[in-house]
């Protein structure tokens, strides 16, 4: 046999190793963080009193976006502080009801306060996917013309407020005023 | 604080690898007997450590820290504590540990039982290993850290478990699969071991093919386990399902079904080597291929993993370095190896190399159709998933081939079989077989099928073969006891692990062929008639489990008014994280299961639902079991244990230091 038929697995490995590396970089849907300054995923769902919904009916200024379930403990103890920024009208909210049910959802916010401009229905966690939600609680900032800017897995209290999400909604606000 | 030692325990654990990938090598290089004496207590330093770690997250699991980021992700104060514990491998960091630390063990096993090779090879073999450590605890500790903490404030309560994942099968799938997978390490790092050494004699496969042949046997429960699951917990009562996940498990399992034909040529003929070598090299990149799949998110599937490219890459270097560096290595050093001894055309030599055409075939080809929706989407930007059509056109016919040389096999000799003896000796099993495989069906079950006949005729062609090859070897016995005591115990292991073929087979083609289904809406006291069982429904109960809520049907099964059994499926709610799921009820036995999915609730009680006749599925994990017992029965065969005393009695004799080093 020749000498240079056993470079051949070798020769074949590297040819598929390559595309492999390439195929890493394809799915967006599997991504999560190549979605920052990516626009919102194209959406029409119902939010969870039944309502249509689709991407233009976000706020057209900065806003948040919380992925949160009436089943999810860390949520509660996020509230307070979703309820002090609505009250304070610091920067509307906008929720996502993930894989939940509507009359638990309901409930909750009925028991709880709602904080919520409004919250789109995602029973399935379909959307979710498309969002690279790792699972509730979650929340995102999202600009005026519905790119994702910044992403925070887990609770967001005050503590996560003041040092994460204040800055970055200062320098994100800063910029569309300097664009302007 | 606990959390940290185990952090610190996993960097102490990646420094001792690090020594043992380089000094135990070198010193085999070298012949530096003091380096290469220090690869056994390496060893056990890397798997005292990984072991520290493991157990210090379990704990963290059992005692709900939920300030340790993975356990508030997989696990919750209302889980029961056997869900607790195994919550640790429901997500890609725990899991990731558990496989590492599962590779040390088979490295302290290697460590161990290897008193009879030499030490210059055992240092080479647990240096290799020890590589493949440095890049899993380094994967861990840069992308994923199982003891990442949430602070300054920890959540007061975890997200769960997966409710699909709260299930018995849950807790011993994914270890064996795991145990099974690493395991092929084990014989790739033998197989570098002799590329390295470049000694390329036989010695390395009759060394090798103990540790192939548990690995094999392993991955061969591992993944029964995993379709049984699938059967029961999914609900649609497949058993397989050409899932992206699924298939590399059946690649490393496929490859490493032809490694270990081919070890037994190269072992015993000293033919084939180079080709055994990459078999083995193959074998270890299916599992590792497994998994990069599984957790980069390159593919989407129900058993993904959270995914990160981050750890894609990594997972990738690591892919490269070693399956890369081995396959350079093979291309350099293989056409050393030259064949010991020539054989004809007609040989059990050829039937084994086609037998291991057709597997490597078939796991290409499973593996090109799991990746080609990626390649096709990285091509056209464009979306298509490849179904079970594909895989079972290509897959199926393969595997018939595979099994009609299945029956020949055994049957031949070694060097040279004349094709007239053959056909004297099969001719009428085949008949036989064909004759069978047409009747039982047809006679037994009253029914026609194609397909079914042509799984029965495989299935009787591998019995019958089988039964005649045993009868003739204990012929010439003066007694039949005696005859059937001097065939050895991997003459038995190899019987068994194709009876186990045959079984699986009639199984397969049973199950498929003459199931039935029947969705349908039922009152309480209403009942229906599938095949000759009468399925009627009394209706449901709330009832209060540990950590979910669930509706309880109960329908009375009878078959021509004798009454068999009582199926209660469940809806169940689970309260944690709210999410509904379906326990299926199942009525198994040996010749049928009986099934029963509870659907929607409708008015008046009644309630959608989905009853299920499967005859002889039970068959397809029955055999799994035979083949599985099979390869271990070989792996205990004595003549191992024979070698090792003859080469310590050697190595006495010369006086040179093989045993003494061996157990200091």
């Amino acid at each position: 046999m020749n000498r240079l038929t056993f470079f051949l697995p070798v020769v074949v490995f590297v040819a598929l190793a390559g595309l492999l590396w390439r195929g890493l970089y394809l799915n967006p849907r599997e991504l999560p963080s190549m979605l920052i300054d990516k626009p919102m995923p194209a959406f029409s769902l119902s939010t969870i009193d039944g309502q249509p919904v689709s991407n233009a009916d976000l706020p057209e200024s900065l806003f948040l976006l919380n992925v949160w379930g009436s089943y999810c403990l860390p949520c509660l103890v996020e509230h307070p502080t979703l309820m002090r920024l609505a009250e304070e009208g610091e920067i509307p909210v906008v929720g996502i009801n993930y894989k939940d049910r509507e009359e638990l959802a309901l409930d909750w916010l009925q028991t709880n306060g709602n904080p919520f401009a409004f919250s789109i229905s995602d029973n399935s966690g379909r959307f979710g996917i498309d969002l690279g939600v790792y699972g509730a609680p979650e929340t995102y900032i999202v600009d005026k013309d519905g790119v994702i800017r910044y992403r925070h897995v887990s609770v967001l209290d005050e503590t996560v407020w003041q040092e994460d999400f204040l800055p970055a909604i200062a320098e994100l606000r800063a910029e569309s005023g300097a664009a302007q | 604080m606990i959390p940290e030692l185990g952090q610190f325990s996993l960097i102490l654990a990646l420094l001792l690898s690090v020594l043992l990938s380089a000094l135990p090598i070198a010193g085999a290089h070298r012949g530096e007997a003091l380096w290469m004496s220090l690869a056994r207590p390496l060893s056990a330093g890397v798997f005292v450590f990984l072991s520290i770690s493991l157990a210090i997250l379990a704990y963290a699991f059992a005692t709900d820290d939920f300030s340790v980021r993975i356990v508030y992700a997989q696990s919750n104060s209302l889980l029961p504590m056997q869900y607790k514990l195994t919550a640790l491998w429901g997500g890609h960091e725990g899991s990731f540990l558990l496989w590492t630390w599962m590779l040390s063990g088979w490295m302290l096993a290697v460590a161990i039982y290897s008193k009879s090779m030499p030490l210059e090879f055992v240092s080479r073999v647990l240096g290799v290993l020890g590589f493949l450590l440095i890049g899993y605890i380094l994967f861990m500790l840069a992308t994923s850290n199982p003891f990442d903490r949430i602070v300054p404030l920890a959540p007061t309560d975890g997200a769960d478990l997966n409710t699909a994942l709260q299930d018995f099968a849950f807790i011993v799938h994914p270890p064996t699969l795991y145990m099974g997978y690493v395991g092929f390490s084990v014989v790739f790092a033998f197989a570098i071991a002799a590329l390295l050494s470049g000694r390329l004699d036989a010695a390395w496969a009759r060394w090798s093919r103990p540790w192939a042949n548990v690995a094999w046997s392993v991955l061969t429960l591992g993944i029964a386990l995993g379709s049984w699951w699938a059967y029961y917990e999914l609900g649609w009562g497949g058993w397989w399902a050409w899932d992206p996940v699924e298939n590399p498990p059946l690649i490393t399992w496929l490859f490493g079904t032809a490694l270990i034909h081919s070890l037994a040529v190269t072992e015993k003929r000293g033919v084939f080597k180079s080709w055994t070598v990459l078999l083995a090299i193959l074998a270890f990149s299916g599992s590792l291929l497994g998994t990069f799949i599984t957790r980069s998110g390159l593919l989407t599937s129900v058993h993904a993993f959270a995914s990160d490219p981050s750890r894609g890459v990594f997972i990738l270097a690591i892919l490269g370095l070693s399956v890369g560096g081995a396959l350079l290595l093979f291309a350099l050093r293989a056409p050393l190896m030259k064949s010991e001894a020539g054989f004809g055309l007609l040989s059990r030599e050829v039937f084994l190399l086609t037998n291991n055409v057709l597997l490597v075939v078939a796991a290409a080809s499973v593996f090109l159709g799991t990746l080609f929706p990626m390649v096709y989407q990285a091509l056209t930007d464009d979306l298509i998933s490849i179904g079970p059509p594909y895989f079972n056109l290509i897959f199926v016919p393969l595997m018939m081939v595979l099994v009609l040389f299945l029956g020949v096999g055994p049957y031949s000799r070694w060097k040279r079989t004349s094709s007239t003896y053959l056909w004297q000796q099969l001719g009428r099993v085949a008949l036989a077989s064909i004759v069978l495989g047409v009747l039982i069906p047809t006679v037994v079950l009253l029914r026609f099928s194609l397909p079914a006949m042509v799984s029965m005729t495989l299935a009787a062609w591998i019995v019958l073969t089988i039964g005649k090859d045993i009868r003739s070897r204990v012929a010439n016995k003066a007694q039949l006891k005696t005859g059937l005591r001097s065939l050895s115990l991997s003459y038995y292991g190899m019987q068994a692990a194709h009876l186990g073929v045959a079984i699986m087979l009639v199984g397969i083609g049973l199950t498929s062929y003459f199931s039935q289904e029947r969705g349908i809406l039922l009152g309480p006291g209403d009942s229906v008639t599938l095949n000759e069982y009468e399925f009627t429904f009394i209706g449901t109960e709330r009832i209060q489990g540990p950590n979910y809520q669930a509706d309880q049907a109960s329908i009375e099964v009878t078959r021509g008014g004798n009454p068999l059994t009582t199926l209660t499926p469940q809806r169940r709610i689970y309260l944690a994280s709210g999410t509904p799921s379906t326990e299926m009820a199942i009525d198994a036995g040996l010749l049928r299961d009986l099934f029963v999915t509870l659907g929607e609730p409708k008015e008046g009680g009644a309630w959608s639902m989905t009853l299920y006749v499967k005859p002889f599925v039970r068959w397809i994990w029955l055999g799994s079991l035979f083949m599985a017992f099979g390869a271990c029965l070989a792996a205990a065969d004595k003549r191992y244990r024979r070698l090792r005393l003859r080469q310590e009695q050697a190595a006495k004799a010369r006086g040179t230091g093989g045993l003494a080093t061996a157990s200091g």
